[in-house]
């Protein structure tokens, strides 16, 4: 039986581990090279999640954290888009997990300290799988920027936290997801850790196409993930 | 002609209720996937698999995630590329917040994994997730008491031999359920060992 091997992680699309800037990266970051691995079953296989597992809620998080009856507060909009691979190809029956703050910038989770309001309405969270052609979408409110202890007067631009599993170990994804023309992008040593020819490639676009008359603005974001390597392996 | 991938970006502090609801007690969403793998059902040796992660300082990461991705007792993958099949009620796949445990330990439950061929040990695929990694590090544990196993590994004997220890997790005498600790170094002189997969 062949399987296929993936493409190695492009090195120069992603944020180096030590990025000083960023402070939190000083003390956390691997010191000593990684070791190479070559792939065995091991990586090549990944975790099933089935669509059975996500509820018809789960990727509306206008209304997913609803406790009082009105809807949360905010700038209602859309975020799809589609999950491929390096060389285009839909993946398929994927997880997407999200996560933000909500539209003054607080995050639900307890350890936020932030002093803007929480929104009795708005959780923050959802996902959902990608259909048969690889595509997905969400329905929220748009997060606000929020400030963090990095520098003084440190600001972070307004993001989307997106997790995907892809078919494989060694597809995993977590990343951020950013909105056009936020000049706090340039400011932001998260963001700028990311190499500048691939910066492009965390920043949604506006899509009228995308939007919904009288109800919502349309953002697309697709993602890329490594694919399989042309050479098969022999098991 | 190959398109980029898109950049991975830190998973930050605040990830526990968007991706281990239950477990970080966030009621709002069920979770996916929690850290026991056990269902009940599961076939094989119930253990628990427990460590800290440490930073460059020796203070332990409290807003980490940490995922593992195993094979069943009898080494077989619940994946569509492995070749054979597993016994039905096991994912092979787990997920920790080290924010909940009073000591920030990860702790599994799940069972010891088998062999998937004579030339790979018993193992545990793990991912790490935090605030300070822009991208998350993937590392294997091994088991202290499969050393004939172990010195036949094909991915263990590509590791420099004295870093080799950073991988193997260690089996706490005495107790029930049977235990094994792996603690990980994010930097240092016992900095455990990274793979680029």
């Amino acid at each position: 039986m062949l399987k296929s091997q993936f493409t190695a992680r492009d090195w120069g699309s992603n944020p180096k581990y030590l990025s000083p800037s960023y402070k939190s990266t000083i003390l956390r970051s691997p010191t000593k090279p990684l070791i190479p691995l070559k792939q065995t079953l091991s990586e090549i296989t990944g975790p099933v999640f089935g669509h059975h597992s996500i509820k018809p809620l789960d990727n509306d998080l206008t209304q997913n954290g609803i406790t009082d009856g009105r809807e949360p507060l905010g700038e209602r909009i859309i975020v799809s888009g589609k999950v491929i691979d390096e060389k285009g190809r839909p993946q398929r029956s994927t997880l997407i997990e999200i996560w933000q703050c909500n539209s003054a910038g607080r995050y639900i989770h307890s350890n936020d300290q932030h002093n803007a309001p929480l929104d009795p309405n708005f959780f923050g969270g959802g996902r959902c799988m990608t259909d048969e052609n690889g595509y997905y979408k969400f329905y929220t409110i748009k997060p606000a920027a929020y400030p963090w202890g990095n520098h003084p007067n440190a600001w972070r631009p307004a993001h989307i936290h997106f997790s995907l599993f892809g078919p494989a170990y060694a597809t995993r994804l977590i990343t951020q997801s950013y909105f056009p023309g936020d000049p706090l992008l340039e400011l932001d040593p998260i963001f700028m850790a990311t190499p500048k020819s691939s910066r492009n490639l965390l920043i949604k676009q506006f899509s009228i196409g995308a939007s919904e008359e009288g109800f919502a603005l349309g953002y697309n974001f697709d993602f890329i993930l490594r694919g399989p390597n042309a050479t098969p392996m022999e098991n | 002609m190959s398109l980029k991938q898109t950049p991975s970006q830190t998973i930050g502090p605040f990830f526990s209720y968007g991706l281990t609801p239950e477990q970080s007690n966030y009621p709002n969403l069920s979770s996916l996937s929690t850290n026991s793998l056990l269902t009940g059902s599961t076939i094989g040796e119930e253990i628990r698999l427990e460590g800290r992660i440490f930073d460059g300082a020796g203070d332990i990461v409290s807003d980490a995630m940490i995922e593992i991705w195993q094979t069943d007792a009898e080494g077989r993958y619940p994946d569509q590329q492995s070749s054979g099949k597993t016994n039905s009620n096991f994912s092979g796949f787990g997920r920790c917040d080290t924010g909940v445990d009073s000591q920030n330990k990860y702790i599994f439950e799940t069972i010891k994994p088998g062999q998937i061929d004579t030339e790979t040990a018993p193992h545990i695929n793990v991912t790490i997730f935090m605030r300070g990694l822009l991208l998350h590090v993937f590392t294997r544990i091994y088991f202290s008491d499969e050393g004939r196993s172990n010195s036949a590994d094909a991915v263990l004997s590509t590791v420099p031999f004295d870093r080799q220890k950073t991988l193997i997790a260690k089996k706490v005498a005495g107790v029930t359920p049977v235990t094994y600790v792996f603690d990980v170094f994010l930097q240092g002189e016992n900095e455990t060992v990274f793979f680029d997969i």
